[in-house]
Protein backbone atom coordinates (compact mmCIF):
# COMPACT_ATOMS: atom_id res chain seq x y z
CA UNK A 1 0.00 0.00 0.00
CA UNK A 2 2.76 2.39 0.90
CA UNK A 3 4.70 1.99 -2.33
CA UNK A 4 1.72 3.53 -4.17
CA UNK A 5 3.43 6.79 -3.35
CA UNK A 6 5.90 6.15 -6.09
CA UNK A 7 3.94 4.72 -8.96
CA UNK A 8 4.78 5.70 -12.46
CA UNK A 9 1.81 5.67 -14.82
CA UNK A 10 2.65 6.06 -18.47
CA UNK A 11 0.60 8.70 -20.29
CA UNK A 12 0.80 10.12 -23.75
CA UNK A 13 1.07 13.89 -23.58
CA UNK A 14 3.82 16.39 -24.25
CA UNK A 15 5.11 16.50 -20.67
CA UNK A 16 5.58 12.74 -20.53
CA UNK A 17 7.10 12.65 -23.99
CA UNK A 18 9.85 15.11 -23.14
CA UNK A 19 13.24 13.52 -22.61
CA UNK A 20 14.24 12.96 -18.97
CA UNK A 21 17.28 15.15 -19.53
CA UNK A 22 15.08 18.12 -20.48
CA UNK A 23 12.92 17.67 -17.42
CA UNK A 24 15.96 17.39 -15.13
CA UNK A 25 17.58 20.55 -16.50
CA UNK A 26 14.26 22.42 -16.45
CA UNK A 27 13.70 21.31 -12.86
CA UNK A 28 17.16 22.47 -11.80
CA UNK A 29 16.90 25.83 -13.60
CA UNK A 30 13.45 26.71 -12.25
CA UNK A 31 14.07 25.54 -8.67
CA UNK A 32 17.31 27.50 -8.52
CA UNK A 33 15.60 30.59 -9.87
CA UNK A 34 12.80 30.41 -7.31
CA UNK A 35 15.24 29.49 -4.53
CA UNK A 36 17.31 32.57 -5.27
CA UNK A 37 14.72 35.28 -5.69
CA UNK A 38 12.63 36.88 -2.96
CA UNK A 39 10.66 38.94 -5.44
CA UNK A 40 7.01 37.98 -5.05
CA UNK A 41 6.22 38.97 -8.64
CA UNK A 42 8.77 36.51 -10.07
CA UNK A 43 7.67 33.85 -7.63
CA UNK A 44 4.01 34.21 -8.59
CA UNK A 45 5.07 33.91 -12.24
CA UNK A 46 6.89 30.64 -11.56
CA UNK A 47 3.98 29.48 -9.42
CA UNK A 48 1.47 29.99 -12.23
CA UNK A 49 3.79 28.40 -14.78
CA UNK A 50 4.49 25.33 -12.68
CA UNK A 51 0.86 24.74 -11.74
CA UNK A 52 -0.22 25.17 -15.38
CA UNK A 53 2.27 22.53 -16.52
CA UNK A 54 1.18 20.26 -13.65
CA UNK A 55 -2.42 20.59 -14.85
CA UNK A 56 -1.42 19.91 -18.46
CA UNK A 57 0.55 16.81 -17.51
CA UNK A 58 -2.66 15.13 -16.35
CA UNK A 59 -1.30 14.08 -12.97
CA UNK A 60 -4.37 13.39 -10.84
CA UNK A 61 -5.02 14.87 -7.43
CA UNK A 62 -5.11 11.44 -5.78
CA UNK A 63 -1.54 10.80 -6.97
CA UNK A 64 -0.19 13.80 -5.11
CA UNK A 65 -2.64 14.06 -2.21
CA UNK A 66 -0.22 12.67 0.39
CA UNK A 67 2.54 15.02 -0.68
CA UNK A 68 0.30 18.02 -0.39
CA UNK A 69 -0.58 17.11 3.20
CA UNK A 70 3.09 16.76 4.15
CA UNK A 71 3.91 20.07 2.52
CA UNK A 72 1.03 21.88 4.19
CA UNK A 73 2.13 20.62 7.62
CA UNK A 74 5.74 21.60 6.94
CA UNK A 75 4.86 25.06 5.67
CA UNK A 76 2.61 25.74 8.63
CA UNK A 77 5.37 24.80 11.07
CA UNK A 78 7.91 26.86 9.17
CA UNK A 79 5.67 29.94 9.13
CA UNK A 80 4.82 29.72 12.83
CA UNK A 81 8.46 29.13 13.81
CA UNK A 82 9.63 32.06 11.71
CA UNK A 83 7.18 34.42 13.35
CA UNK A 84 7.84 33.14 16.87
CA UNK A 85 11.61 33.23 16.61
CA UNK A 86 12.18 36.18 14.30
CA UNK A 87 9.17 38.50 14.32
CA UNK A 88 11.25 41.46 13.13
CA UNK A 89 13.20 39.71 10.37
CA UNK A 90 11.16 41.50 7.69
CA UNK A 91 12.09 44.86 9.17
CA UNK A 92 15.75 43.85 9.20
CA UNK A 93 15.60 42.96 5.52
CA UNK A 94 13.62 45.89 4.17
CA UNK A 95 14.94 48.50 6.59
CA UNK A 96 11.55 50.06 7.37
CA UNK A 97 8.74 49.27 9.79
CA UNK A 98 5.03 49.69 9.10
CA UNK A 99 3.09 48.31 12.02
CA UNK A 100 -0.22 46.51 11.52
CA UNK A 101 -1.00 44.97 14.90
CA UNK A 102 0.97 44.99 18.13
CA UNK A 103 0.51 41.80 20.17
CA UNK A 104 3.17 42.51 22.78
CA UNK A 105 6.53 44.27 23.10
CA UNK A 106 8.28 41.60 21.04
CA UNK A 107 5.53 40.42 18.72
CA UNK A 108 4.64 43.21 16.37
CA UNK A 109 3.19 42.28 13.02
CA UNK A 110 4.63 44.62 10.41
CA UNK A 111 3.88 44.89 6.70
CA UNK A 112 7.50 43.96 6.05
CA UNK A 113 7.24 40.75 8.05
CA UNK A 114 3.98 39.93 6.32
CA UNK A 115 5.54 40.43 2.88
CA UNK A 116 8.58 38.33 3.84
CA UNK A 117 6.48 35.45 5.14
CA UNK A 118 3.97 35.51 2.30
CA UNK A 119 6.81 35.61 -0.23
CA UNK A 120 8.45 32.68 1.52
CA UNK A 121 5.20 30.73 1.54
CA UNK A 122 4.69 31.15 -2.21
CA UNK A 123 8.37 30.50 -2.84
CA UNK A 124 8.09 27.03 -1.33
CA UNK A 125 4.69 26.33 -2.86
CA UNK A 126 5.90 27.30 -6.35
CA UNK A 127 8.55 24.56 -6.50
CA UNK A 128 6.28 21.72 -5.32
CA UNK A 129 4.82 20.95 -8.76
CA UNK A 130 8.29 21.00 -10.33
CA UNK A 131 9.60 18.13 -8.23
CA UNK A 132 6.40 16.18 -8.71
CA UNK A 133 6.47 16.77 -12.45
CA UNK A 134 10.01 15.54 -12.71
CA UNK A 135 9.54 12.48 -10.51
CA UNK A 136 6.10 11.37 -11.63
CA UNK A 137 6.44 11.91 -15.36
CA UNK A 138 9.92 10.45 -15.82
CA UNK A 139 10.23 6.73 -16.34
CA UNK A 140 12.46 5.50 -13.46
CA UNK A 141 14.60 3.59 -15.95
CA UNK A 142 15.22 6.79 -17.84
CA UNK A 143 16.20 8.70 -14.71
CA UNK A 144 19.78 7.42 -14.63
CA UNK A 145 20.35 8.15 -18.29
CA UNK A 146 19.17 11.72 -17.81
CA UNK A 147 21.54 12.19 -14.86
CA UNK A 148 24.32 10.87 -17.07
CA UNK A 149 23.19 13.43 -19.64
CA UNK A 150 24.22 16.27 -17.31
CA UNK A 151 27.74 14.76 -17.17
CA UNK A 152 27.48 12.96 -13.84
CA UNK A 153 29.73 9.88 -13.89
CA UNK A 154 27.74 6.83 -15.00
CA UNK A 155 28.89 4.97 -11.91
CA UNK A 156 27.09 7.52 -9.75
CA UNK A 157 24.05 7.34 -12.04
CA UNK A 158 24.02 3.59 -11.69
CA UNK A 159 23.87 3.98 -7.91
CA UNK A 160 20.76 6.16 -8.31
CA UNK A 161 19.23 3.68 -10.76
CA UNK A 162 19.83 0.87 -8.27
CA UNK A 163 18.21 2.94 -5.53
CA UNK A 164 15.06 3.41 -7.57
CA UNK A 165 15.06 -0.23 -8.66
CA UNK A 166 15.45 -1.64 -5.15
CA UNK A 167 13.34 0.87 -3.21
CA UNK A 168 10.10 -1.14 -3.65
CA UNK A 169 11.89 -4.41 -2.82
CA UNK A 170 13.38 -3.07 0.39
CA UNK A 171 10.09 -1.45 1.33
CA UNK A 172 8.37 -4.81 0.89
CA UNK A 173 11.06 -6.54 2.97
CA UNK A 174 10.63 -3.90 5.63
CA UNK A 175 6.86 -4.44 5.76
CA UNK A 176 7.28 -8.23 5.90
CA UNK A 177 9.80 -8.08 8.73
CA UNK A 178 7.81 -5.46 10.59
CA UNK A 179 4.62 -7.53 10.42
CA UNK A 180 6.47 -10.70 11.40
CA UNK A 181 7.96 -8.99 14.44
CA UNK A 182 4.63 -7.45 15.39
CA UNK A 183 2.98 -10.86 15.24
CA UNK A 184 5.58 -11.97 17.78
CA UNK A 185 4.41 -9.21 20.10
CA UNK A 186 6.68 -6.28 19.26
CA UNK A 187 4.84 -3.05 19.99
CA UNK A 188 5.45 -0.39 17.34
CA UNK A 189 2.73 1.96 18.51
CA UNK A 190 2.95 5.18 20.46
CA UNK A 191 2.26 3.40 23.76
CA UNK A 192 5.89 2.44 24.27
CA UNK A 193 8.69 4.62 25.65
CA UNK A 194 11.12 6.19 23.20
CA UNK A 195 13.99 3.94 24.28
CA UNK A 196 11.88 0.77 23.83
CA UNK A 197 10.76 1.96 20.44
CA UNK A 198 14.37 2.48 19.33
CA UNK A 199 15.11 -1.06 20.46
CA UNK A 200 12.10 -2.32 18.53
CA UNK A 201 13.18 -0.48 15.40
CA UNK A 202 16.58 -2.15 15.77
CA UNK A 203 14.86 -5.54 15.82
CA UNK A 204 13.53 -4.73 12.37
CA UNK A 205 16.66 -3.01 11.06
CA UNK A 206 19.03 -5.87 11.83
CA UNK A 207 17.45 -8.51 9.58
CA UNK A 208 16.72 -5.86 6.96
CA UNK A 209 20.33 -4.73 6.82
CA UNK A 210 21.74 -8.23 6.81
CA UNK A 211 19.52 -9.20 3.88
CA UNK A 212 20.53 -5.99 2.10
CA UNK A 213 24.22 -6.77 2.62
CA UNK A 214 23.69 -10.19 1.05
CA UNK A 215 21.92 -8.56 -1.89
CA UNK A 216 24.83 -6.15 -2.30
CA UNK A 217 27.18 -9.12 -2.63
CA UNK A 218 24.99 -10.88 -5.18
CA UNK A 219 24.40 -7.80 -7.33
CA UNK A 220 27.97 -6.56 -7.30
CA UNK A 221 29.26 -10.02 -8.24
CA UNK A 222 26.76 -10.18 -11.10
CA UNK A 223 27.82 -6.74 -12.33
CA UNK A 224 31.52 -7.55 -12.05
CA UNK A 225 31.03 -10.78 -14.00
CA UNK A 226 29.37 -8.82 -16.79
CA UNK A 227 32.30 -6.43 -16.94
CA UNK A 228 30.66 -3.37 -15.37
CA UNK A 229 32.90 -0.33 -15.17
CA UNK A 230 35.40 -1.50 -17.77
CA UNK A 231 34.97 1.49 -20.08
CA UNK A 232 34.85 5.22 -19.55
CA UNK A 233 31.41 5.62 -21.13
CA UNK A 234 28.31 3.55 -21.56
CA UNK A 235 25.11 3.71 -23.54
CA UNK A 236 21.60 3.61 -22.08
CA UNK A 237 18.74 1.40 -23.13
CA UNK A 238 16.11 3.86 -21.88
CA UNK A 239 17.36 7.14 -23.24
CA UNK A 240 14.93 9.25 -25.25
CA UNK A 241 16.56 11.21 -28.06
CA UNK A 242 16.23 15.00 -27.91
CA UNK A 243 13.45 16.36 -30.11
CA UNK A 244 12.25 19.78 -31.19
CA UNK A 245 9.88 20.08 -28.20
CA UNK A 246 12.82 19.37 -25.88
CA UNK A 247 14.80 22.29 -27.24
CA UNK A 248 11.75 24.59 -27.07
CA UNK A 249 11.17 23.59 -23.44
CA UNK A 250 14.84 24.02 -22.49
CA UNK A 251 14.94 27.47 -24.09
CA UNK A 252 11.77 28.48 -22.23
CA UNK A 253 13.15 27.33 -18.86
CA UNK A 254 16.48 29.05 -19.45
CA UNK A 255 14.56 32.18 -20.47
CA UNK A 256 12.53 32.21 -17.26
CA UNK A 257 15.65 31.68 -15.15
CA UNK A 258 17.48 34.48 -16.98
CA UNK A 259 14.56 36.90 -16.51
CA UNK A 260 14.38 36.10 -12.78
CA UNK A 261 18.12 36.57 -12.25
CA UNK A 262 18.07 39.66 -14.48
CA UNK A 263 15.28 41.31 -12.47
CA UNK A 264 17.11 40.49 -9.24
CA UNK A 265 20.39 41.91 -10.46
CA UNK A 266 19.45 44.96 -12.49
CA UNK A 267 16.09 46.10 -11.14
CA UNK A 268 16.02 45.02 -7.48
CA UNK A 269 19.77 45.12 -6.94
CA UNK A 270 19.65 41.97 -4.81
CA UNK A 271 17.50 39.01 -3.86
CA UNK A 272 14.76 41.09 -2.24
CA UNK A 273 12.19 43.28 -3.93
CA UNK A 274 11.62 46.27 -1.71
CA UNK A 275 8.30 48.10 -2.25
CA UNK A 276 8.72 50.04 1.02
CA UNK A 277 11.73 52.02 -0.02
CA UNK B 1 45.34 -1.36 3.13
CA UNK B 2 41.93 0.15 2.38
CA UNK B 3 41.89 3.21 0.21
CA UNK B 4 39.73 6.07 1.44
CA UNK B 5 38.17 7.09 -1.87
CA UNK B 6 38.01 3.86 -3.87
CA UNK B 7 34.86 3.42 -5.95
CA UNK B 8 34.65 -0.17 -7.12
CA UNK B 9 31.55 -2.03 -8.25
CA UNK B 10 30.76 -3.13 -4.72
CA UNK B 11 30.87 0.48 -3.49
CA UNK B 12 28.46 1.50 -6.25
CA UNK B 13 26.00 -1.26 -5.42
CA UNK B 14 26.33 -0.58 -1.70
CA UNK B 15 25.60 3.09 -2.43
CA UNK B 16 22.51 2.24 -4.46
CA UNK B 17 21.00 -0.24 -2.03
CA UNK B 18 22.13 1.73 1.01
CA UNK B 19 20.38 4.79 -0.38
CA UNK B 20 17.20 2.76 -0.95
CA UNK B 21 17.37 1.53 2.63
CA UNK B 22 18.03 5.05 3.92
CA UNK B 23 15.12 6.27 1.80
CA UNK B 24 12.70 3.65 3.24
CA UNK B 25 13.74 4.30 6.84
CA UNK B 26 13.78 8.06 6.35
CA UNK B 27 10.22 8.10 5.07
CA UNK B 28 8.55 5.51 7.27
CA UNK B 29 10.55 4.76 10.39
CA UNK B 30 10.59 7.87 12.50
CA UNK B 31 10.48 7.58 16.26
CA UNK B 32 8.96 10.71 17.81
CA UNK B 33 11.50 12.20 20.18
CA UNK B 34 10.89 13.71 23.62
CA UNK B 35 11.34 17.16 22.02
CA UNK B 36 8.00 18.18 20.46
CA UNK B 37 7.64 18.39 16.65
CA UNK B 38 10.88 16.53 16.00
CA UNK B 39 11.60 12.90 15.41
CA UNK B 40 14.53 10.56 15.72
CA UNK B 41 15.52 9.65 12.19
CA UNK B 42 16.63 6.04 12.41
CA UNK B 43 17.93 6.36 8.85
CA UNK B 44 21.04 8.17 10.14
CA UNK B 45 22.01 5.09 12.16
CA UNK B 46 21.98 3.07 8.96
CA UNK B 47 23.81 5.87 7.13
CA UNK B 48 26.54 5.77 9.78
CA UNK B 49 26.75 1.98 9.50
CA UNK B 50 27.17 2.05 5.72
CA UNK B 51 29.67 4.92 5.93
CA UNK B 52 31.82 2.92 8.36
CA UNK B 53 31.52 -0.20 6.18
CA UNK B 54 32.00 1.24 2.69
CA UNK B 55 33.78 4.59 3.09
CA UNK B 56 33.06 8.30 2.72
CA UNK B 57 31.91 8.34 -0.92
CA UNK B 58 29.32 5.62 -0.37
CA UNK B 59 28.23 7.15 2.94
CA UNK B 60 27.91 10.67 1.59
CA UNK B 61 26.02 9.59 -1.53
CA UNK B 62 23.71 7.29 0.44
CA UNK B 63 22.56 10.07 2.71
CA UNK B 64 22.44 12.60 -0.13
CA UNK B 65 20.44 10.45 -2.56
CA UNK B 66 18.21 8.94 0.14
CA UNK B 67 17.39 12.29 1.70
CA UNK B 68 16.90 14.07 -1.64
CA UNK B 69 14.52 11.40 -2.97
CA UNK B 70 12.50 11.18 0.22
CA UNK B 71 12.22 14.98 0.38
CA UNK B 72 11.21 15.13 -3.26
CA UNK B 73 8.53 12.53 -2.64
CA UNK B 74 7.17 14.08 0.52
CA UNK B 75 7.59 17.79 -0.19
CA UNK B 76 7.78 17.98 -3.98
CA UNK B 77 11.24 19.46 -3.97
CA UNK B 78 14.30 18.68 -1.84
CA UNK B 79 15.28 21.09 0.92
CA UNK B 80 18.79 21.35 -0.50
CA UNK B 81 20.61 22.80 2.49
CA UNK B 82 19.61 19.87 4.72
CA UNK B 83 20.11 17.32 1.98
CA UNK B 84 23.67 18.55 1.54
CA UNK B 85 24.20 18.58 5.31
CA UNK B 86 23.00 14.95 5.45
CA UNK B 87 25.51 14.02 2.78
CA UNK B 88 28.28 15.88 4.59
CA UNK B 89 27.54 14.18 7.91
CA UNK B 90 27.74 10.65 6.47
CA UNK B 91 30.72 11.58 4.28
CA UNK B 92 32.63 12.71 7.38
CA UNK B 93 31.67 9.57 9.31
CA UNK B 94 33.03 7.59 6.36
CA UNK B 95 36.51 9.01 7.01
CA UNK B 96 36.78 6.46 9.84
CA UNK B 97 36.52 3.63 7.28
CA UNK B 98 40.23 2.88 6.70
CA UNK B 99 40.76 2.58 10.46
CA UNK B 100 38.07 -0.08 10.96
CA UNK B 101 37.99 -3.71 9.96
CA UNK B 102 34.39 -4.74 10.50
CA UNK B 103 34.38 -7.13 7.52
CA UNK B 104 36.93 -9.24 9.35
CA UNK B 105 35.00 -9.35 12.56
CA UNK B 106 36.99 -6.71 14.44
CA UNK B 107 34.93 -4.13 16.29
CA UNK B 108 36.07 -3.86 19.89
CA UNK B 109 35.90 -1.13 22.52
CA UNK B 110 38.60 0.94 20.84
CA UNK B 111 36.74 0.88 17.52
CA UNK B 112 33.45 1.78 19.19
CA UNK B 113 35.03 4.87 20.72
CA UNK B 114 36.72 5.77 17.43
CA UNK B 115 33.46 5.45 15.47
CA UNK B 116 31.55 7.53 17.99
CA UNK B 117 34.13 10.31 18.11
CA UNK B 118 33.98 10.55 14.32
CA UNK B 119 30.20 10.53 14.21
CA UNK B 120 29.75 13.17 16.92
CA UNK B 121 32.24 15.48 15.21
CA UNK B 122 30.60 14.80 11.83
CA UNK B 123 27.12 15.56 13.15
CA UNK B 124 28.23 18.75 14.86
CA UNK B 125 29.95 20.01 11.70
CA UNK B 126 27.03 19.05 9.46
CA UNK B 127 24.14 20.34 11.56
CA UNK B 128 25.69 23.27 13.41
CA UNK B 129 27.87 24.63 10.62
CA UNK B 130 26.87 23.36 7.16
CA UNK B 131 23.06 23.23 7.50
CA UNK B 132 22.51 26.65 9.14
CA UNK B 133 24.96 28.42 6.83
CA UNK B 134 23.37 26.90 3.72
CA UNK B 135 19.91 27.74 5.08
CA UNK B 136 20.95 31.37 5.35
CA UNK B 137 22.81 31.47 2.03
CA UNK B 138 20.34 29.49 -0.11
CA UNK B 139 17.03 30.27 1.53
CA UNK B 140 17.64 33.50 3.54
CA UNK B 141 16.06 31.93 6.61
CA UNK B 142 16.33 33.98 9.81
CA UNK B 143 19.42 33.18 11.90
CA UNK B 144 17.49 32.35 15.09
CA UNK B 145 15.38 29.58 13.56
CA UNK B 146 18.19 27.86 11.69
CA UNK B 147 20.43 27.52 14.73
CA UNK B 148 17.61 26.27 16.94
CA UNK B 149 16.79 23.62 14.33
CA UNK B 150 20.49 22.90 13.84
CA UNK B 151 21.15 22.24 17.53
CA UNK B 152 18.12 19.95 17.80
CA UNK B 153 19.14 18.06 14.67
CA UNK B 154 22.77 17.70 15.81
CA UNK B 155 21.83 16.23 19.18
CA UNK B 156 19.10 13.89 17.89
CA UNK B 157 21.12 12.66 14.94
CA UNK B 158 24.23 12.09 17.03
CA UNK B 159 22.17 9.99 19.45
CA UNK B 160 20.64 7.93 16.65
CA UNK B 161 23.87 7.52 14.68
CA UNK B 162 25.66 6.57 17.88
CA UNK B 163 23.18 4.08 19.29
CA UNK B 164 21.87 2.40 16.15
CA UNK B 165 25.14 2.60 14.21
CA UNK B 166 27.20 1.12 17.05
CA UNK B 167 24.75 -1.71 17.72
CA UNK B 168 24.58 -2.61 14.02
CA UNK B 169 28.37 -2.59 13.66
CA UNK B 170 28.86 -4.74 16.77
CA UNK B 171 26.21 -7.24 15.65
CA UNK B 172 27.55 -7.42 12.12
CA UNK B 173 31.15 -7.89 13.26
CA UNK B 174 30.01 -10.83 15.40
CA UNK B 175 28.61 -12.61 12.34
CA UNK B 176 31.94 -12.41 10.52
CA UNK B 177 34.66 -14.99 11.07
CA UNK B 178 37.74 -13.39 12.59
CA UNK B 179 40.97 -13.51 10.64
CA UNK B 180 43.12 -16.34 11.96
CA UNK B 181 40.27 -17.76 14.01
CA UNK B 182 41.00 -21.25 12.73
CA UNK B 183 43.91 -23.13 14.16
CA UNK B 184 45.47 -26.34 12.96
CA UNK B 185 44.91 -29.27 15.25
CA UNK B 186 48.01 -31.11 16.17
Amino acid sequence: MKSKLFDYVERDNWVYNLSGLTKLIGFILLTFASMYTYDIRCILGILILSFTVLKMSGITFSQIKMMLYYVAAFLLLNQVLTFLLAPTYGTEIYGTSHEIIRFSERYVLTQEQLLYQVTKLFKYVSVIPLGMLFLLTTNPSEFASSLNGVKISYRGCYAVALTLRYFPDILRDYNDISLAQQSRGLDMSKKEKTSTRIKNVLNICVPLIFSTLQRIDVISNAMDLRGFGKHKKRTWYARKPMQKSDYVCLTACAGVALVVFGIAMFINGGRFWNPFY
Amino acid sequence: MKKLFEFKTKTIVATGLGAALFFVLFMYVKVPSPVPETSLQTAYGVGGFFAAMFGPIAGGLIAFIGHALSDALSYGSPWWSWVIASGVSCFLIGLVYPKLNVEEGEFGKKDIILYNVYQVVANVIAWLVVAPILDIVIYSEPVETVFLQGITAAILNAVVTGVIGTVLLVLYSKTRAKKGSLSKEG
